[in-house]
């Protein structure tokens, strides 16, 4: 998905057009290397004269085809084996996830996971990052990261139903960082809204280590018949390869090897050209045209153009299936003049698909290319020769069995170490002598106040799935009468940074958690791991450890992780920072419809509110922390042994249609819980036993596994809550918020908690 | 009685109309892609919202230029419903069977959101089923929502109560502050002087069921059908 994430750095940025000086003009073994050296450089590209692969990797290739590579060729390695496209340097980590389960139909290593749904519909998910392009050119980047993992989705056979997009940004005080944020935003709209799939729920994270890095995560899902679905593997040689969407031109050249790299200060200018374009209308005639000829089963397998084009797409499919290919590249429709076999190859142009086609319906599926006025030609074939082979201008310009250009490069683990020094520990600030003010000041951090101004710009509504909107805690979408599926995205970058381990675990409580106060029953996980540079110990200790708290907790609660990305190098030159480590993760679970589901607000005077889960004193990684300049601060609050009791007693409750009210705690602990359910009615409220600890613990502890209840009927919830914590704290009603400690008491009116709440909309908005 | 719902490339609510006319409404419809051009047989007409050629050009502009707007038109000619939602408006709009146009947002982003609205008339085929002066609730989500139209183009919109709905506060009082567009007038929706084509910028499909927050929209169908039902 022309992503950016990965990684990897042994690759010099825009080397794809560098020439191996040992190659010139080399005739290998029957091969005749066409020159395309001459028009490369006649566009003014750099070519440094480096070599253009890593001698190591060099040394392999030379090995394995006993020759010099051609230039095609070294392109096609360089994409293939970046680390965007292979996990290099990730992939022995990512396999202490459990991805497997009961439900889940296809795991990771297609196009997007299938997990098995009800009344015979599956769902297919998937999750991807575009940071890299979203920094160099904000509107495309995030703009053609919606449209990456949409077409990952519809490859599936599947029709994209919904979005999620959690986001990182430096903080709004910087004209840049305005800037990133509002493009980055306009983007995500301008694409999502264009092709129809509503973005349901979100993520925005305001730190200065995102300064100069923003995180692009979308997380896409889709829903089809279970005999639907279509995968990337290739099935029969002798079909044909057909290739529809855009034509191709030269945008995004060497995407998959730029992403692999960190931002220098003259990245932006210089990379611009590497970030492809986005056209959402032909992503939606690609959507169509791509599912109505896999309704009339024209396509045998599919794969989306994304990473290293159709080079990518075609070898990977081929490569599934055990086959060969023959790619014709004279074929491919283009729209500019002049290319050559490398740049037709390897071009990230957006909103292209592969298919693979039955000789005999061929004509019937370029018919369909027509009716909704696309590119499409047949570009290639199947072979039972597992080679992958290149013409162009009838001359071969490149062979390499596809085995060793999809599967062999060598992956590593890197070093690790514990960074003692890596975060200087802050001392914890004193309890504020103005509570009051404190209160206003953690909810009117743009980290927890209202995301308004973000979401209003999201068409949430289309497809006519949406039950809980944009704002609450999770998106919850109608799929059947009785069944619906809840989304929510996310993670504790904060928290992370302090503890990586408890990090990963919080950021899938947190995530079960908003599930659970919709009733929803987690079904499976995918994540956007996002960190810095992994050559550096400490950061590789910090992504090794957060990656581990993330299986285990997902484990615990017996959740599958189905599918993800990971992106590293998000180190800014120009402001001297690297992200906060970011274990992204978007989840998926599934809703009885049948009951009305809870809602995220106060409701009902008279109503009684139920805390549930304990409040503890460790607020390492809080908001409230930040927000006194108390960053890195104390002890992250782990994740408590009976969490998957919790969940259990949560998820039964919502679904007894007896709670009125339901919200996870999370940033900003029992006061921006309180606050935020306050939108249309005040609460009484009473904290003295909830535990023995400060004042300021008591309000912004951020111990996870906790949630607010509201129900007309507490002896019926309380019965259901009765093997798991839980205390009755107030009431609903009156027209403001009052809460009482032993020590302490705060009033707020609810137009200072929707001043303070609104605190992000009307900075944006003036 | 069977329906027509245009597609055209980049068309994103037809599907959802569909679903409104067939499964909620319970009354025959078809969708039809731009290229068939003969709307021989139909009943009447939805153009439903989208971002049809991207927007590109102008919200609506190049739609409307398609033949399959010259067999609308004719539709039309026989007295038959014509109902533009969202893009359908803008492009009844920039086909001129409809007065007005749609400018870009007074604060100029996407915008979307519940909104509550004021029946204006109910000598519609689209509105026969409400009652003057409710109101009603349903969504929008668009960035050219803003009716404009000439001072003389509104004095008649007025007079001949081609006004449907205002954008209203909760107690139905005309205010900027319900006015999420800039909209002249808080105009939400028009109808033609023969009253049989009908604009509208909020979506009635999104809110024809109440498990997705109201139902009130329905009623425009259902509305559309028993004046087809009566009349053809």
């Amino acid at each position: 998905m022309g992503d950016q994430k990965y990684l990897s750095n042994p690759y010099p940025f825009m080397s794809a057009y560098t020439v191996n000086a040992n190659n010139e003009n080399p005739e290998f073994k029957g091969i005749n290397y066409r020159k395309t050296k001459a028009s490369v450089s006649k566009k003014g590209l750099s070519i440094r004269g480096k070599a253009m692969l890593p001698e190591e990797d060099l040394k392999i290739i030379k090995k394995e085809l006993g020759r010099e590579p051609t230039l095609v060729e070294q392109g096609c390695f360089l994409n293939l084996w970046s680390e965007h496209c292979s996990y290099r340097s990730s992939a022995p980590l990512l396999k202490t996830f459990t991805t497997t389960g009961e439900n889940v139909i296809i795991g990771p290593g297609d196009d997007a996971a299938i997990i098995r749904f009800d009344d015979g519909y599956v769902l297919a998910i998937g999750m991807e990052s575009h940071n890299h392009p979203s920094y160099v050119d904000p509107y495309n980047g995030s703009a053609t990261g919606v449209g990456g993992i949409v077409r990952d989705i519809i490859s599936m056979g599947a029709r994209p139903i919904a979005l999620m997009d959690p986001l990182y940004f430096g903080p709004l005080d910087t004209p840049k960082n305005l800037f990133l944020f509002e493009q980055i935003i306009k983007g995500i709209a301008g694409y999502g809204n264009c092709i129809g799939v509503p973005v349901v729920n979100g993520e925005a994270f305001f730190d200065k280590k995102y300064s100069g890095n923003p995180l692009v995560n979308v997380v896409a899902v889709g829903l089809c018949k279970e005999e639907e679905i279509i995968t990337a593997r290739s099935q029969k040689a002798g079909n044909k390869l057909v290739l529809a969407g855009s034509g191709t031109g030269r945008d995004g050249l060497g995407g998959a090897s730029f992403a692999s790299r960190d931002l220098s200060e003259s990245a932006e200018a210089e990379d611009r050209p590497s970030v492809q374009v986005g056209d959402p209308y032909t992503e939606k005639l690609v959507i169509e045209m791509t599912l109505e000829a896999m309704e009339k089963g024209y396509v045998k397998s599919c794969k989306d153009l994304g990473a290293a084009g159709l080079g990518g797409a075609s070898s990977e499919l081929a490569a599934k299936g055990g086959l060969g290919a023959r790619i014709i590249t004279d074929a491919v429709p283009q729209r500019e003049p002049s290319m050559n076999a490398y740049e037709i190859l390897l071009a990230e142009s957006q909103e292209r698909m592969l298919f693979e086609v039955a000789p005999e319906d061929v004509d019937a599926i370029l018919a369909l290319v027509t009716k909704y006025d696309l590119n499409g030609a047949v570009v290639g074939y199947l072979t039972e020769e597992p080679n992958y082979t290149v013409e162009f201008k009838g001359e071969i310009v490149a062979d390499i069995p596809i085995a060793l250009l999809t599967g062999g490069a060598p992956t590593c683990e890197k070093p690790s170490v514990i960074p003692i020094s890596q975060v200087e520990k802050s001392k914890a600030p004193e309890t504020p002598k103005d509570l009051k003010a404190a209160f206003l000041k953690v909810l009117s951090s743009y980290n927890i106040a209202s995301k308004e101004w973000i979401y209003r710009q999201y068409d949430h509504e289309v497809q006519l799935r949406t039950i809980a909107k944009p704002g609450e805690d999770s998106g919850v979408l109608r799929i059947t009468d009785k069944k619906g599926i809840a989304l929510s995205c996310g993670c504790q970058p904060r928290a992370t940074l302090l503890d990586p381990y408890n990090g990963g675990r919080t950021a899938i409580i947190e995530n079960a958690m908003n599930l659970a106060v919709k009733g929803a029953e987690a079904l499976a996980i995918v994540n956007c791991l996002n960190f810095g540079n992994p050559d550096r110990p400490e950061i590789y200790w910090q992504f090794k450890n957060a990656v581990l708290g993330l299986g285990d907790g997902a484990r615990e609660l017996s959740i599958p992780v189905v599918g993800g990305n990971v992106s590293l190098y998000n180190e800014s030159d120009e402001f001297r920072t690297s992200i906060l480590p970011t274990p992204s993760i978007g989840m998926i679970g599934k809703v009885d419809l049948e009951t009305p589901l809870p809602s995220g607000f106060f409701a009902e005077s008279g109503d009684t509110i139920i805390l549930v889960g304990e409040t503890t004193a460790d607020m390492g990684g809080s908001e409230y922390y930040a927000s006194f300049g108390a960053q890195n601060a104390g002890k992250v609050p782990p994740v408590p042994e009976n969490a998957p009791e919790i969940l259990k007693a949560l998820i039964e409750a919502s679904r007894s249609g007896k709670l009125r009210s339901a919200h996870d705690l999370s940033l900003g602990g029992i006061a921006a819980g309180l606050a935020r359910m306050c939108r249309n009615t005040g609460a009484e409220i009473d904290l003295t036993e909830v535990a023995e600890i400060t004042a300021d613990e008591l309000l912004f502890s951020e111990a996870p596994a906790r949630a607010l209840l509201a129900t007309a009927e507490p002896d019926a919830v309380l019965e259901i809550l009765k093997d798991v914590p839980h205390l009755i704290i107030g009431k609903v009603g009156g027209s403001s918020l009052e809460i009482r400690g032993k020590d302490f008491g705060i009033s707020l009116s609810l137009k200072e908690i929707s001043d303070a709440y609104g605190s992000l909309t009307r900075f944006m908005m003036g | 009685m069977k329906i027509a719902i245009l597609q055209f490339g980049g068309t994103n609510c037809d599907l959802d109309v569909l679903h409104i006319l067939k499964d909620v409404v319970g009354i025959d419809a078809e969708t039809v892609w731009y290229k068939q051009e003969n709307l021989t047989g139909f009943d009447g007409v939805v153009v439903p919202g989208g971002f049809s050629y991207g927007d590109y050009l102008r919200a609506g502009a190049i739609a409307a230029r398609t033949p399959i707007m010259n067999s609308v038109k004719k539709l039309a000619a026989e007295g038959k419903p014509v109902l533009g939602i969202c893009n359908g408006f803008q492009i009844l709009t920039e086909a001129r069977v409809l007065e007005g146009a749609l400018t870009t947002n007074e604060y100029p982003k996407f915008r979307c959101h519940w909104t509550n609205l004021r029946v204006e008339t109910v000598d519609t085929p689209f509105t026969s089923k409400f009652r003057k002066g409710e109101i009603i609730r349903m969504p929008i989500a668009h960035m050219e929502g803003q009716f404009y139209a000439e001072e003389k183009t509104l004095a008649e919109l007025d007079e001949n109560e081609q006004v449907v709905f205002r954008y209203v506060d909760e107690n139905g009082k005309v205010t900027d502050a319900a006015n999420p567009n800039g909209s002249l007038e808080n105009i939400a929706g028009i109808v033609n002087p023969s009253r049989n084509i009908f604009g509208l910028m909020p979506h009635p499909e999104r809110a024809s069921e109440s498990i997705l927050g109201s139902d009130h929209g329905l009623r425009v169908f259902e509305s559309m059908a028993d004046y087809i039902t009566e009349n053809f």
